[in-house]
């Protein structure tokens, strides 16, 4: 018996042999997601490769999030056979407003430890946060996983996050990941998994975990994987039933590389036009004149962020001629954000609050930049043309560093405001 | 597999944002009729110069970020013949061969816009006949190799009986 890593050891339960890094495998998954932005749709493409309808259809969610109240007929055309097609399979639907997948489903208790989950889309990563193997994958290969329940893996390398150390106040979880995709780069992580650890983890909140799994794809990886502790058993609780049992690497477990980050004196990171992986401090961009704020997504929409920005915002007002866009990650992030009060906090400051949803991330909905503007996004992601105008330059940062932005109408560092 | 084709080069992470937007990709769902808009965002000239057969040649991290299946297929759809890199991003990499988009692993840097290029899947070798160039090519594991041969992920089904085989122990490492 080799001492092997969390993703080997989860991949490993599941192919029913002991797997190690560079083999592949077959599968079995417990959990698969697919969602309404992608073409082909999964569930024609189970079709089209010749399957009647999914294997364990109680393991596979359907979810309304990217184009949500639906802009055109063809989306809700979209929605309405995603509807169709979990009510005849008896498959799982979330509907519109329920929010996006990342945030919804282990919101929801159907994500579990030690779980092995694939998604049609890229930010599938984000799930790790929970102690789980969860990866982005085609519509083909989600269609297979419907068909058949397994899937091929090549079982990844493994790197280890060590992060120690711990960021002032006006210094979140975003800039974190933005920061460690700033030293690690785009490529070198392609095809491995991370491990996150250290003491920074262990203080670290389930929003804040979230929002560094999901940074994992933009790092190329495959998984990013937190581990089993407190935070998460009492995050889970009221979440999941019945038992469950956290994974952990074995000790002496390869990894090929461990990397340690401190995290003391980070200043607010922000990614310019048009990668995210041009990273840079605030102070070098501070100044950079702002037309629009966008808060939301499955990088940084949950309450940790909307908190965030209403701490900035409280008892003030947006710059005159900026605007601001809030999309509650999740129907329970908007209850948590109304009953706080932090709503109000942002609409009094003159936000505009959009459905729970990945509002105007991937610009197929709500809030379309104008040419030559300047977005300060809190999303993953800011590709030229990313929110729906190839003419708009996209910075992402921090919620804190977007609402102080647009409170000042200019790329603002937040620890100035606090 | 021989594939013979001129290539067309793009640089480092080319994102597939960049090979179809998101804003063009939700608006239809016949794919090829994305083929105008296809690499836009990147270079809004490239698509009318791509002609049935053409590869692409890229530098490291082709086909970074979104899941989205359509860019291998929209690619396909436009006649690209393989893709070359220096490196591929994962999702973007087992969606192409599930399409039966052919993908090269390997060191690009001497492929020119304009070069014929001529692929060897099976022996994981390029060459530009024209200028004597010869590559060496990161051979594709034989499971991506059978799939790319019968055509993508849906003729690899109906040779095989509707189920992917087993990997043998040791066979595809890698
Ligand atoms: S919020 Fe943005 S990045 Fe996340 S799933 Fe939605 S569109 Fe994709």
């Amino acid at each position: 018996m080799a001492a092997l890593t969390i993703a080997e050891r989860i991949l490993s339960r599941r192919c029913g042999r002991e797997a190690h890094a560079g083999e592949f495998v077959v599968a079995e998954v417990d959990v698969m997601m697919a969602h309404d932005g992608n073409r082909p749709l999964v569930i024609d493409t189970l079709r089209e490769l010749g399957f009647a309808k999914p294997r364990r259809p109680a393991q596979l969610f359907l979810v309304l999030d990217h184009a949500v109240p639906p802009p055109t007929a063809v989306v809700a055309n979209i929605h309405d056979r995603m509807r169709a097609f979990a009510e005849e399979h008896g498959s799982n639907l979330l509907e519109e407003g329920e929010g996006v997948c990342h945030i919804a489903l282990p919101e929801l208790g159907h994500v579990r430890p030690g779980d092995l989950v694939v998604g049609s889309d890229s930010h599938t990563t984000t799930l790790g946060a929970v102690n789980c193997l969860a990866t982005g994958m085609g519509s083909s290969d989600m269609a297979l996983a419907a068909a058949k329940g397994e899937v091929w893996f090549r079982v990844p390398e493994t790197l280890r996050i060590v992060l120690g150390g711990a960021p002032g106040p006006g210094v979140d979880a975003k800039d974190v990941a933005q920061y460690l995709i700033r030293r690690l780069g785009l490529h070198r992580s392609n095809y491995r998994s991370l491990e996150f650890q250290g003491p920074a983890v262990a203080q670290m909140s389930m929003d804040g975990r979230f929002t560094l799994a999901n940074a994992a794809v933009e790092l190329g990886a495959k998984c990013g994987i937190f581990p089993g502790d407190a935070v998460l058993r009492s995050w889970l609780e009221g979440r999941i039933e019945g038992r469950f049992e956290f994974v952990a690497p074995d000790p002496g477990a390869v990894y090929e590389e461990s990397f340690e980050f401190d995290l003391g004196g980070l200043a607010p990171q922000v990614a310019r036009p048009h990668s995210p992986g041009d990273v840079v401090d605030v102070g070098e961009v501070e100044g950079t004149p702002v037309q629009m704020v966008f808060i939301g997504t499955c990088s940084a929409g949950r309450l940790d962020d909307l908190r965030a920005a209403a701490r900035v915002l409280e008892g003030r007002s947006l710059s005159p001629g900026v605007r601001m866009v809030v999309a509650p990650g999740s129907a329970e992030v908007y209850h948590s954000a109304l009953r706080e009060g932090v709503i109000e906090t942002l609409v009094t400051a003159g936000a505009c609050i959009v459905p729970p949803g990945c509002g105007p991330c991937a610009g197929i909905a709500q809030g379309i930049p104008a040419d030559g503007e300047n977005v300060v996004s809190s999303g993953p992601r800011n590709f030229r043309g990313r929110m729906g105008n190839p003419e708009a330059n996209i910075f992402l940062a921090s919620a804190a560093t977007a609402a102080a932005s647009a409170y000042v109408g200019a790329i603002t560092d937040p620890r100035r405001l606090l | 597999m021989i594939i013979e084709g001129r290539a067309h080069r793009v640089g480092d992470d080319v994102n597939t944002d960049y090979i179809i937007p998101a804003r063009h990709k939700s608006r239809t769902e016949d794919i090829a009729s994305l083929v105008p808009v296809l690499f836009e965002d990147l270079d809004p000239t490239l698509a009318s110069r791509i002609r049935p057969g053409d590869l692409v040649a890229a530098g490291h991290n082709f086909g970074m970020g979104s899941s989205r299946e359509t860019a291998p297929r929209l690619l396909r759809a436009a006649g690209i013949s393989a893709v070359l890199a220096a490196s591929f991003a994962r999702i973007f990499f087992r969606n192409a061969v599930n399409v039966g988009l052919p993908v090269v692993e390997c060191d690009t840097s001497q492929i020119a816009d304009g070069d014929v290029v001529l692929v060897d899947l099976e022996a994981g070798s390029a060459r530009i006949p024209a200028r004597g160039v010869e590559i060496k090519a990161h051979p594709l594991p034989p499971l991506m190799l059978e799939i790319l041969r019968s055509g993508g992920i849906k003729g690899y089904l109906e040779a095989q009986g509707r189920s992917v085989r087993r990997p043998r122990k040791g066979e595809d490492r890698v």
